[in-house]
């Protein structure tokens, strides 16, 4: 069994996500150092405020402000900081409730150690120095001398509110193939392409993904294929990849090389794009140093008669 | 309920750090023949399929069309997909059966945690706005429910400790867990937890049949009736509920008909030893109740795989004779947020 192959792979994907009415004079709010909590049916003050009440679903619009003072009502400290976490030093995670507010608040709290904090513990906001109404427009919470901040008696309305964030994530992740795909790659690199045959219906499939999905059983048994093979189907492609340097418009095709039961699919070079066409026979061209085929091109074989590939369409 | 619908087989894979050397479907597919052999079936007698994963765990966009080549999906079969843990694949299983359309399921559920870390990936599941952008991890959201248990004098970190100790003593027993034996508890993770109140991160696959009425007592010697089944939801603002209690776990319990007569057995889902201490009390579990046989999620959380496990070990137990009535119970979300209660029963011996 070949060395398994492993791959760092970043996965980002940055949300622009819009904001309801309650959301966002919050963060709009938090930009402009106020709190805002928004008033339930039976009276609660809802902080942070949501646009429908989370017992009876009834849509909540009522803005209240509530002060930048409160207690925590539970903790948790975090000795070690991780990405995107509010504080890089060890600091505690929080549930507070603000002064005015009925429901609590998840953040940091910036403290010396676990000693120094506690659940009732008195704390006020730290601003962030830059704001752009968002959640950590509250940089943390810091430990309060007891003083209740008074709100500022905001009505809830602001010129230029908020009405959406980007909500910006990145996941990191070490991607393996897993054992049939890591023999496909390692083949390809020697310039050779296997397939795995189905020990029941005895088909080959290329690239092999371990499995048979007709027959749900796995595939080992390890079948050399092509290198030549023919053109089923294909399509022109007209506008341009980003950060891709091939010039459009070109041809994109399924191709089922000889020997294999599946067709793979791959891009058509060495012929105008409007002369490509099903049945075209093709063989893989490999770049200096690459790993697998940059592309096919024509053999220059009569084309394949239909008969020969209509079942692999 | 007109129709009895019971589980009649299942089968998991080892728990491990890690499974690099296979992909998804070859880590899924010796669970799928197993209960297929279990139970004599053939994909093409199964009525309906349902899985439940979550492509996030390894970074793989649509990882779950490519697990279903492991079942062998064509010609086309009846089949479903939840982003949920395989618990959720079972109730709509369930349903499927209860309407009559088909007479046996196939339901598998699989997570490979080990490409990427799982206490990040985990963030993505919160609140976008309010939450999701402070990247709490999971283990920090799970200690902040464990430090207001202590503070309201539900449990201390010793007692915390000795489910630790003793899930994982059972879990001598099992030879699919990850964790067993004599395990240290280790220092504090997110205080107040320690390594030892986490459950272990590893990679794994489970699968189980369903099958209807008479079906049922053809496939499996004592098939694992599914008397009740009922999952609830709380909301998703932390700072809103009683993180000291789980509402959710037992408004499904009692709709499940768990609170009718007394289990022999449960096995819970609490990747955390302080949510067995909310689970034990929410569901009523006194000490007449073997609780986690297993070892439970302490022993292996396969995430996505780890509740559908917690019903196979019930109806596993029932299967072999060791339980007349089980309970079994999946989470899903920060601090029990959701969560699935099943009662099961086998027939009088």
């Amino acid at each position: 069994m070949p060395d398994v192959l492993k791959a760092p792979l970043v996965v980002e994907f940055p949300f622009t996500r819009s904001l309801g009415p309650v959301q966002s004079a919050f963060l709009t709010g938090l930009r402009e150092r106020v709190v805002l909590g928004v008033r339930t049916g039976d009276g609660r003050t809802l902080v942070p405020p949501v646009e429908y009440d989370p017992v009876t679903a009834e849509e909540i619009r009522d803005l209240v402000e509530v002060a930048p003072t409160g207690t925590v009502t539970t903790w948790a400290w975090n000795h070690e900081p991780r990405r995107g976490q509010p504080l890089d030093t060890p600091f505690a995670w929080v549930l507070v409730k603000l002064d005015g507010a009925d429901t609590a608040l998840l953040h940091a709290l910036d403290a010396p150690g676990p000693d120094a904090v506690h659940t009732g513990m008195s704390v006020r906001i730290r601003w962030a120095e830059e704001r752009s109404g968002a959640i950590t427009d509250i940089a943390c919470f810091e430990p309060n001398d007891g003083t209740t901040a008074q709100p500022s008696g905001h009505s809830g309305e602001f010129e230029d509110q908020a009405t959406g964030i980007v909500a910006e994530a990145r996941l990191d992740y070490v991607y393996s193939p897993g054992r049939a795909q890591s023999g496909y790659i390692g083949a390809l690199s020697e310039r050779r392409i296997v397939g795995e045959r189905c020990p029941s219906c005895r088909k080959v499939y290329v690239p092999p993904r371990g499995a048979c999905p007709t027959c749900g059983v796995a595939t080992a048994e390890q079948v050399e294929v092509g290198p030549r093979g023919t053109v089923t189907t294909f399509c022109i492609v007209n506008i341009k990849a980003k950060n891709l340097d091939i010039e459009v418009p070109y041809v994109y095709a399924h191709i089922a090389l000889d020997g294999a039961d599946l067709a793979l699919h791959g891009r058509i070079g060495g012929i105008p794009y409007d002369q490509v066409r099903m049945g075209l026979r093709v063989e893989p061209v490999w770049t200096e140093g690459g790993r697998y085929p940059d592309h096919y091109r024509p053999t220059g074989e009569p084309d394949a008669d239909y008969e020969t590939y209509k079942e692999l369409l | 309920m007109t129709r009895e619908i019971a589980v009649v087989a299942f089968a998991q894979t080892d728990t491990l750090r890690t499974t690099e050397e296979q992909s998804e479907v070859e880590m899924l597919m010796p669970v799928l023949h197993d209960v297929l052999q279990q139970t004599g079936l053939k994909t093409a007698d199964i009525g309906f399929t349902c899985s439940g994963s979550s492509d996030y765990l390894a970074g793989r966009a649509f990882s779950f069309t490519m697990a279903l080549d492991g079942v062998g999906a064509w010609p086309p079969i009846s089949e479903s997909h939840v982003e949920m843990d395989g618990a959720w694949a079972l109730y709509e299983a369930w349903t499927k059966l209860l309407t009559g359309d088909a007479d046996t399921a196939l339901v598998y559920a699989y997570g490979k945690s080990s490409p990427g870390s799982v206490r990040d990936v985990l963030t993505r599941q919160l609140d976008p706005y309010y939450v999701a952008p402070l990247w709490p991890d999971s283990v920090a959201l799970a200690a902040l429910q464990a430090q207001a248990l202590i503070d309201a004098g539900h449990t201390d970190e010793p007692e915390l400790a000795a489910v630790a100790s003793r899930s994982r003593a059972d879990a001598l027993s099992n030879s699919r867990a990850q964790l067993s034996g004599s395990v240290p508890h280790g220092d504090y993770v997110v205080r107040p937890l320690h390594r030892g109140d986490c459950a272990p991160i590893g990679d794994g696959a489970a699968a189980v049949v369903l099958a209807a009425g008479e079906r049922a007592r053809e496939l499996c010697e004592r098939p694992a009736w599914i008397r009740g089944i009922d999952h609830r939801i709380e909301a998703h603002s932390l700072g809103v509920r009683d993180l000291t209690d789980a509402p959710s776990a037992r408004l499904a319990a009692e709709k499940a008909g768990a609170f009718e007569h007394p289990v022999d057995t449960a096995e819970l889902h609490a990747p955390f030893t302080s949510q067995e201490v909310v689970l034990r009390k929410a569901l009523r579990l006194d000490d007449s109740v073997r609780v986690n046989p297993s070892g439970g999620a302490l022993a292996a959380n396969p995430i996505m795989a780890a509740g559908l496990i917690r019903i196979g070990e019930a109806a596993a137990r029932i299967h072999r004779g060791e339980s007349d009535r089980a309970l079994a119970h999946a989470t899903s979300g920060p601090c029990l947020q959701q969560n699935l209660v099943a009662v099961l029963e086998g027939d009088p011996r």
